[in-house]
């Protein structure tokens, strides 16, 4: 049976059925010892952006499965009754290595800046002042190193693809070039999604906004740019040792 | 104050909009969102209810000519079908019970004061609008709305000369399905995030109201469903446009042979259908937490077995990732994995089967009020019943030689997605009401909306297995050419005039819908006597949601008709706690 | 209110499951020799899920009205559920529904996990918006080439599918818009597209299977009773979908052979 208890402590509610039902402790004011706003804030918006990598990581998934089924597909010659394998692997232009090591060059700014925008805003939570930052420029200038590398490294791409078409491997010209270009672009096009977020924090770090926003918001991007590198590095592998 | 609180009001404080544009349009509250993708729902089912409604028309009058439409030809009826499987699939089940109901009620359901990202909120929102307008914009280009089919299999949607629509209308109909991806996502993230981090003090997982667990599951399923359908979508508009060969061997359409080759339309398929089956649980998943919700509610008892509805709707959610194939029995897939996605598919009938001798479970025993959203919470358990049944007959593989593409599996999807589905959406519509617009909405009308959709919805589909059996093929535009299916035309026709006679009766609930906003009996904070949070607010809830004042949790959700207690029901946020051995 | 939701809903059950039972519309008469196993493991899936479908509809009217709440009466039962009911149920549905699937996998795999007979008629099947073509090898057992460049399907028959005359094993290809076929001697068909995807469907064989372009699907089927069967296009292809179809003809041995000598003779 059931029991009804009508009151109860506030100190110290009884835990109800329904499962792990607990309360957390309960903080009294100026008591510093829980999380934060900025915390708080931080932990929901690295959280906010694993749950959406995972949706862009099934996306890549996606083209990966797709890409490993065709290499392995045979196709029926209607003339002869012969099924036959069609693939045959582009060559990659070695300007992909430079682009590579763009990026991940790259990244080693990105994470420059992001661990100077935290330093910034756990300044600013010390002292209690609200934040306005102060050496926006020190800052804005990894930032913004990170975007012309960013920047590089796309040119770089679509350099590659000039150079592909002068080989003659356009988009539609055989299977394995058709992901080649599928692929990388898809990356390129979630890349520079990551540039317009540092430009949005490098103008906002310009805008002097409070340094706690800031140090969210290159974080996020931080990470993002990170796991792009990282995605790439896999794309790469995917072309070169997956044929 | 503590800091958890001192950041919910800080968040808030200063955060109420002013103007029409920041208030109404572009708004970043989660309940004005909520509203927003339920209108756009309610504009979507009526589209798709007067596509069908032409379809049923032209499939037992063939040669007729309809007033303003003129005569329908095969092309026009097959896009019309296209369109009404898009438009309902995508713009209303997948859009109100999730974007509207779930945006609206889950950060007030677990004591949030609004979603995570609201920025992103409405975003995700705009952008599903964004996909509305380019899917109805199909319908106006030269060649008209793509005759494919819901499902886009190619070579038929890769190939511009391979039917009428199949041009510039299948290319909007691409993007507009990868525009409503990009919406989906970002508002599964949202989802997530916020059941993940935001819920008030006390509100455990296994605290939140089943309505909570269906939206956050049936978010992740988005979250990992979406992005590749999304790329079946690029890969799609790139052999359409860009002559590439993903999906598209050698073919030779019209006696010209096609710039395309090597390509395999099987790959369509699984990965449409990678998507496509959990995105049809995503379609009912939230209907299933709201039945639940309500059986409890209007039965004045806790929910039968909370703890086996979550595992179940986990389970369902997992599976339902692995059953896909079960679509493709037919398609020349290896007769091997036929075998071992229908064993996977007659596992995930558990589940469903445990939630159903739940609800009845619930129902047992208990005081049932009989107010409209009971009414249709019952009627989508027999639906989900009907439809469910038909199930394993199709997911036996031997049994799906005969009953696949054919009418039978049309009644399946309709009763247990369809009709289940939007049952839940009206159940929540009477029981949410009060709380969105603070006026009761009319029960006199209620029960006239319900009888007639219930016993219409039946004969509408039922019949449709019996047509299925007797071998009536699915998406013929008309049934003269075949001698058998000749037969079966007073059968359709059956059909076609309880499809007239039921979507009339859909007007009684628009007509309710927006009468009760201004003449409804004013409601009272909580008209249902029911324990979980948005009942504890005012009606209609404040900019956030609790005027200041985070709950605390103490109770699970379900506390009705506690011994001993001096009220047969205990509000979640009651400090009066119960615990049960 | 309780009642009359009891009544509708088991009015409801009771209507359905009769035609169900009476079979008012059902499968049509099986012609092959894999039909009376499908047949059977049909009826078998319909009695059981029909016993499933009767009992839950039954219960849902019944506890609507029997817990309907009235003026004096006991209070709701307080209880969050029954593990062990729970364990039973759960098991007892996996047993009917792994059950059921197994058993049926027998006759799937005898249907589809092996190929045809080697005395088996073969006839390729090929599907095109919107008709379908028959093509015979003839007494030298061989299919002759076809060309996707000679595929002119206004031309009908040969030039339909796109048969390259100039091969000698073509010379006595019969190409047909109706299928025949012996009764009582296994049929192996190549199922092939040249455009979309259609599907090959003959409801009294119980014989369905889409045809792909870019594969050639090898299976095959047992006719047992002679007559005329129409064969239905199984998959959305185009706007003519509704009239792609066919008939197939099961006659005498005998007799066809005769029909297929005559159709050789008209080629000469």
């Amino acid at each position: 049976m059931a029991s009804y208890t009508p009151t109860v402590s506030l100190d110290d509610p009884i835990t109800s059925t329904g499962g792990n039902g607990h309360i957390p402790p309960h903080h009294h004011d100026g008591d510093d010892s829980g999380p934060s706003f900025f915390d708080v804030r931080l932990r929901r918006a690295r959280l906010g952006l694993v749950v959406g990598l995972t949706g862009i990581v099934m996306i890549f998934i996606s083209f990966s499965s797709a890409y490993v089924v065709r290499q392995g597909l045979p196709t029926l010659d209607p003339r002869t009754d012969i099924l036959f394998h069609d693939w045959f692997p582009v060559p990659l232009p070695r300007l992909l290595l430079i682009n590579t090591a763009v990026l991940l060059i790259s990244s080693l700014t990105m994470e420059i800046a992001r661990r100077q925008a935290a330093r910034k805003a756990a300044l600013a939570q010390l002292t209690s002042v609200p934040g306005v930052s102060m050496h926006a420029k020190e800052e804005v200038s990894w930032l913004a190193l990170t975007v012309v590398l960013g920047l590089s490294f796309l040119a770089g791409q679509w350099m590659a693809w000039r150079e592909m078409a002068a080989s003659g491997f356009y988009v539609a010209s055989s299977p394995s070039s058709s992901f080649v270009y599928l692929l990388t672009g898809v990356h390129g096009v979630h890349l520079f999604g990551g540039v317009v977020a540092l430009l949005t924090a490098g103008a906002a770090s310009l805008l002097h906004r409070p340094a706690d926003s800031l140090a969210i918001a290159v974080d996020v991007t931080a990470w993002y740019w990170h796991f792009m590198a990282f995605l790439w590095v896999y794309t790469l592998c995917l072309l070169e040792f997956v044929h | 104050m503590t800091t958890r609180e001192l950041a919910a009001h800080e968040l808030h404080a200063h955060a109420a909009p002013q103007g029409f544009i920041r208030k109404w349009v572009f708004s970043l509250d989660h309940k004005v969102i909520g509203l927003q993708y339920y209108f756009l729902a309610l504009t979507a089912v009526f589209v798709g209810m007067f596509l069908s409604l032409l379809m049923r028309i032209h499939l037992i009058w063939p040669s007729v000519a309809l007033p303003l439409i003129g005569e329908i030809k095969p092309e026009t009826y097959l896009s019309l079908l296209t369109m009404h499987g898009t438009i309902m699939v995508f713009f209303v089940l997948t859009t109100a019970p999730q974007g509207g109901f779930g945006n609206y009620f889950l950060p007030i359901q677990i004591g949030a004061a609004d979603m995570a990202f609201p920025v992103l909120n409405m975003l995700s929102f705009w952008v599903t609008f964004l996909g509305y307008i380019v899917m109805l914009s199909a319908f106006f280009v030269v060649g008209g709305a793509p005759l494919h089919g819901w499902t886009g299999y190619p070579p038929l949607s890769a190939l511009q000369s391979a039917g009428p629509g199949e041009g510039p209308g299948a290319d909007l109909w691409v993007i507009s399905i990868a525009l409503f991806c990009i919406g989906a996502l970002m508002s599964a993230l949202n989802f997530i995030t916020t059941t993940l981090d935001m819920r008030a003090r006390g509100m455990s997982m296994m605290r939140m109201p089943l309505t909570c667990w269906a939206w956050f599951i049936t978010a992740i399923l988005g979250l990992l469903a979406f992005g590749v359908l999304f790329s079946a979508g690029i890969l799609l508009l790139l052999d359409r446009n860009a002559g590439t060969s993903f999906f598209v061997p050698l073919v030779v359409v019209n006696g010209q042979l096609a710039a395309h080759k090597g390509g395999s339309p099987l790959l369509w398929q699984h990965l449409f259908w990678f998507f496509g089956h959990p995105e049809v649980y995503i379609a009912i998943l939230p209907a299933m937490g709201l039945c639940s919700q309500l059986v409890s509610v209007f039965s004045r008892k806790p929910i039968f077995g909370y703890k086996a509805m979550v595992y179940a709707m986990l389970s369902i959610g997992l599976l339902g990732f692995m059953v896909w194939g079960h679509h493709m029995f037919m398609s020349g897939m290896s007769p091997y994995s036929a075998f071992a996605f229908s064993i996977m598919t007659m596992a995930i009938g558990v589940p469903s089967a445990i939630k159903t001798f739940n609800w009845l479970g619930t129902l047992w025993g208990g005081r049932i009020r009989f107010y409209s959203p009971m009414l249709f919470a019952i009627g989508f358990v027999s639906l989900f019943v009907s439809g469910g049944i038909s199930g394993p007959f199709l997911a036996q593989p031997v049994l799906d030689i005969p009953l696949h593409d054919t009418y039978f599996v049309t009644g399946h999807f309709h009763l247990i997605m369809g009709v289940a589905s939007i049952f839940g959406i009206f159940a929540a519509t009477y029981y949410w009401f009060p709380k969105m617009f603070g006026r009761m909405m009319s029960e006199s009308l209620a029960r006239w909306h319900f009888w007639f959709t219930f016993v219409g919805t039946y004969a509408i589909f039922m019949p449709m297995h019996y047509l299925g059996m007797a071998g009536a093929t699915r998406r013929y535009s008309q049934f003269t050419e075949l001698a058998y299916l000749r037969d079966l035309i007073p059968l359709q026709k059956f059909i076609t005039y309880a499809a007239i006679v039921t979507i009339a009766g859909q007007f009684i609930f628009l007509f309710n819908l927006f009468w009760s906003m201004k003449y409804g009996k004013k409601a009272s904070d909580n008209p249902w006597e029911a324990t979980t949070l948005e009942w504890t607010t005012a009606t209609p809830p404040p900019h956030d949601n609790f005027g200041g004042h985070t709950p605390v949790v103490y109770n699970g959700p379900y506390e009705y008709s506690v011994p001993g207690a001096p009220r047969d029901y205990v509000m979640q946020n009651d400090p009066a706690t119960v615990a049960a051995h | 209110m309780g009642l009359v939701l009891l009544v509708v809903i088991w009015l409801i059950t009771f209507v359905s499951a009769y035609f169900f039972i009476a079979k008012t519309w059902w499968l049509p008469t099986g012609a092959s020799a894999a039909a009376a196993g499908i047949d059977h493991h049909f009826t078998t899936t319909y009695i059981l899920m029909g016993i499933v479908f009767v009992a839950a509809q039954v219960l849902l009217g019944l506890f609507a009205w029997k817990y309907r709440d009235r003026a004096a009466g006991s209070p709701a039962r307080y209880s969050h559920g029954n593990n062990t009911l729970e364990i039973v149920w759960t098991v007892l549905t996996l047993i009917l529904f792994v059950g059921l699937n197994l058993m049926s996998s027998s006759i799937w795999a005898s249907e589809r996990f092996r190929p045809a007979e080697p005395g088996a008629l073969q006839v390729e099947v090929t599907g095109m918006q919107f008709a379908w073509y028959f093509r015979y090898a003839g007494p030298d057992g061989k299919f002759g080439a076809t060309k996707p460049e000679l595929i002119d399907p206004s031309a009908g028959g040969e030039s339909a599918i796109g048969l390259d005359t100039t091969d000698p094993a073509s010379k006595d290809d019969v190409v047909t818009g109706t299928m025949y076929a012996p009764v009582n001697r296994e049929v192996e068909v190549i199922l092939r597209a040249h455009d979309v995807i259609h599907s090959f469907f003959v409801p009294s064989m119980r014989f369905k299977q889409d045809v792909v372009p870019g594969l050639a699907i090898h299976m095959h089927f047992t006719p047992i009773s002679t007559g005329d069967y129409e064969i239905a296009c199984a998959e959305l292809c185009g706007l003519g979908h509704y009239k792609m179809h066919g008939m197939l003809k099961v006659v005498s041995q005998e007799d066809f052979d005769k029909w297929l000598a005559a159709r050789e003779a008209d080629k000469q």
